[in-house]
């Protein structure tokens, strides 16, 4: 019991700090506003850990995050193993075939209104659908390894990417074209010194949505079948063990993977699209 | 007029491309099963077959091209065997009958309904609190933020065998997993509705000497309603997506996830294929829906293009 006050006493703690911090002169600075969610973060973990061992939860409803910590430390190389498989092999590889596949297709078919014109609607309204429901038949199709979860990635990335990166090519007004014109740039010198740099924030915007989709996707191809490696095989196999913790440490891996993945692409969009309002302020 | 004709066009070529691409993935099939019957295939062993390529034997056996678009179990089903099947699976049976996708599609509405409700309540609920507490501001926004980066939907089959294992069941665990993955975009774009008014109008309400409540009422939140519908409209397939993987690692016996995997455990491709369109048409009836909430409030409130 005293473990659950104990809990309560870190909560208000913790927010005390943060109001503290949030409403303190020095509240606009890099520092504090990185330091307030680190201990909004640490708070939750403590609270967690307090509330677990204090109200004797069961380990097979929430193990406490030390264990999971502990787990996670132990079995690197297990979890390494699926990380390679899931993210390298599977969304990886799945998700540079969707997205070039996708630019390519966008490239072609912006050069035709009529093309453009139907496409669009088509896109937009496959973008919305349940695309990941595929997964068992590209998993008929393509065997149990990489292969079907590639595909499942290409599928679910591309249309996002597609529809992201036709808008963007329309990005340029007319005027900036005709001073292409004036200038008799042929189509692919204007493509390349205009048009292509001023889709890029569209480009990237696509990208940055597909890294999380191309996650899941490949995740959830691997409940469909899989081999004996893979996040996604891991996690459903762990849970028919009631082995939460070995769950956990996958979902926290999955996490720092699609964080990592965002933040690269990210930090490649910074340093191309420098020049971009939303990334001088 | 000129888009409807556009978007006709590229249907229309995407049925084709569907059609063209039944050939070749079906004709090993198709010629396995016509040996069977007797019939003379040009290289005579299945083994034979499998090392031509399925281009060749489309060229060495012209006659099995019309069988490829109608096979029981084929690896790619034709449109028209699709949609015969959707037809048979609503139209003509009982909505009450386990084989009805009507029943399965209703079961797994159900769920992502009561799931949406619950995520974008909450997520609203969560906006207003971080417009206007600095604190929630700066502590949970880069985390509603992060968590748009990460596969949350890895948390699901966890999510289905806890609640199972202690005693929820049904609609319940599937809502939560809807709930959920609905929650964070809505989070995140009510928070830049909410702040969408700029400081001019801001300032015009402080000069009337307007409270907080009364900003949030009759400026915030009314000016939040073009992004309050975008993230819906991304929540809704978040929430069915959620619902329908929900359904599969119980191995559930209703729902088009479940449909999903009972096909694909058979190798009942038209099945999963009907099932996948039902899915998308829900998914499709959804966002249309709501985009059409969205004209009707949008035009009411005077905002309608």
């Amino acid at each position: 019991m005293s473990l659950v006050i104990l809990a309560g006493v870190a909560w208000c703690v913790g927010w005390w700090i943060n109001s503290r911090l949030a409403n303190s002169a020095a509240s606009n600075t890099r520092a504090i506003k990185l330091l307030v969610p680190v201990i909004f973060g640490v708070t939750v973990l403590v609270v967690w850990e307090l509330l677990v061992r204090g109200l004797e939860v069961s380990l097979v409803i929430l193990p406490p995050p030390t264990m999971i910590a502990e787990r996670f430390a132990n079995s690197l190389p297990i979890l390494w193993k699926d990380l390679f498989q899931t993210f390298l092999k599977g969304a990886l590889s799945g998700y540079i075939m969707g997205c070039s596949a996708a630019l390519l297709m966008a490239v072609a078919v912006d050069r035709s209104d009529f093309l453009r014109r139907g496409l669009l609607p088509v896109g937009n309204f496959v973008a919305a659908l349940p695309i990941v429901g595929t997964a068992p038949i590209l998993v008929m199709w393509f065997g149990f390894d990489w292969q079907s979860k590639a595909a499942v990635v290409v599928v679910m990335v591309f249309f996002p990417m597609l529809v992201n990166t036709v808008a963007g090519l329309r990005e340029t007004s007319a005027m900036q074209r005709d001073l292409m014109q004036t200038y008799a740039a042929s189509y692919w010198q204007s493509f390349f010194k205009l048009r292509l740099p001023a889709a890029l924030p569209f480009i990237f915007n696509g990208l940055k949505i597909s890294t999380t989709l191309a996650l899941v996707g490949a995740i959830v191809a691997e409940f469909f079948g899989s081999p004996t490696v893979g996040m996604g095989f891991r996690i459903s196999t762990s849970v028919g063990q009631l082995a939460l913790d070995m769950v956990w440490a996958e979902i926290l891996m999955a996490a720092l993977a699609g964080s990592f993945f965002y933040g690269t692409i990210a930090l490649v969009e910074k340093s191309l699209t420098f020049w971009h309002p939303s990334q001088r302020s | 007029m000129k888009t409807f004709l556009s978007v006709l066009t590229v249907l229309a070529a995407i049925v084709t491309f569907w059609y063209a691409a039944c050939v070749p993935m079906n004709i090993k099939g198709v010629l396995d099963a016509a040996e069977r019957a007797g019939a003379e295939v040009t290289p005579a062993t299945s083994k034979a077959r499998r090392d031509l390529g399925s281009f060749g034997l489309v060229a060495g056996n012209t006659f099995a091209i019309a069988d490829t678009f109608a096979q029981d179990r084929p690896r790619l089903p034709a449109p028209h065997q699709v949609i015969t099947e959707l037809w048979k699976t609503t139209v003509m049976k009982k909505v009450t009958s386990k084989r009805s996708l009507v029943y399965h599609a209703q079961v797994t509405l159900n769920a992502t309904l009561l799931g949406f409700v619950i995520g974008t309540g909450l997520g609203i609920l969560l906006a207003v609190g971080i417009v206007h507490s600095r604190v929630m501001d700066m502590s949970v926004m880069p985390w509603a933020i992060v968590s748009q980066t990460i596969p949350i939907i890895a948390l699901a089959p966890m999510i289905i065998v806890v609640l199972y294992s202690i005693g929820v069941q049904g609609i319940l665990p599937k809502a939560i997993i809807s709930a959920y993955l609905s929650f964070f975009p809505v989070v995140v774009g009510m928070v830049k509705g909410l702040r969408s008014p700029d400081a001019m109008q801001l300032d015009l309400l402080k000069t009337y000497s307007a409270n907080t409540s009364q900003g949030f009422w009759k400026l915030r939140l009314p000016s939040s309603m073009p992004y309050l519908f975008t993230s819906l409209k991304i929540g809704i397939a978040a929430s069915l997506l959620g619902a329908i993987v929900g359904e599969l690692p119980t191995g559930a016996v209703a729902g088009l996830g479940a449909r999903l995997l009972a096909g694909s455990y058979y190798g009942q491709t038209v099945q999963i294929w009907s099932a996948l369109f039902a899915a998308a048409i829900l998914a499709g009836l959804l966002v249309a829906l709501l985009d059409l909430i969205e004209k009707l409030v949008l035009k009411r409130m005077g905002m309608g293009s």
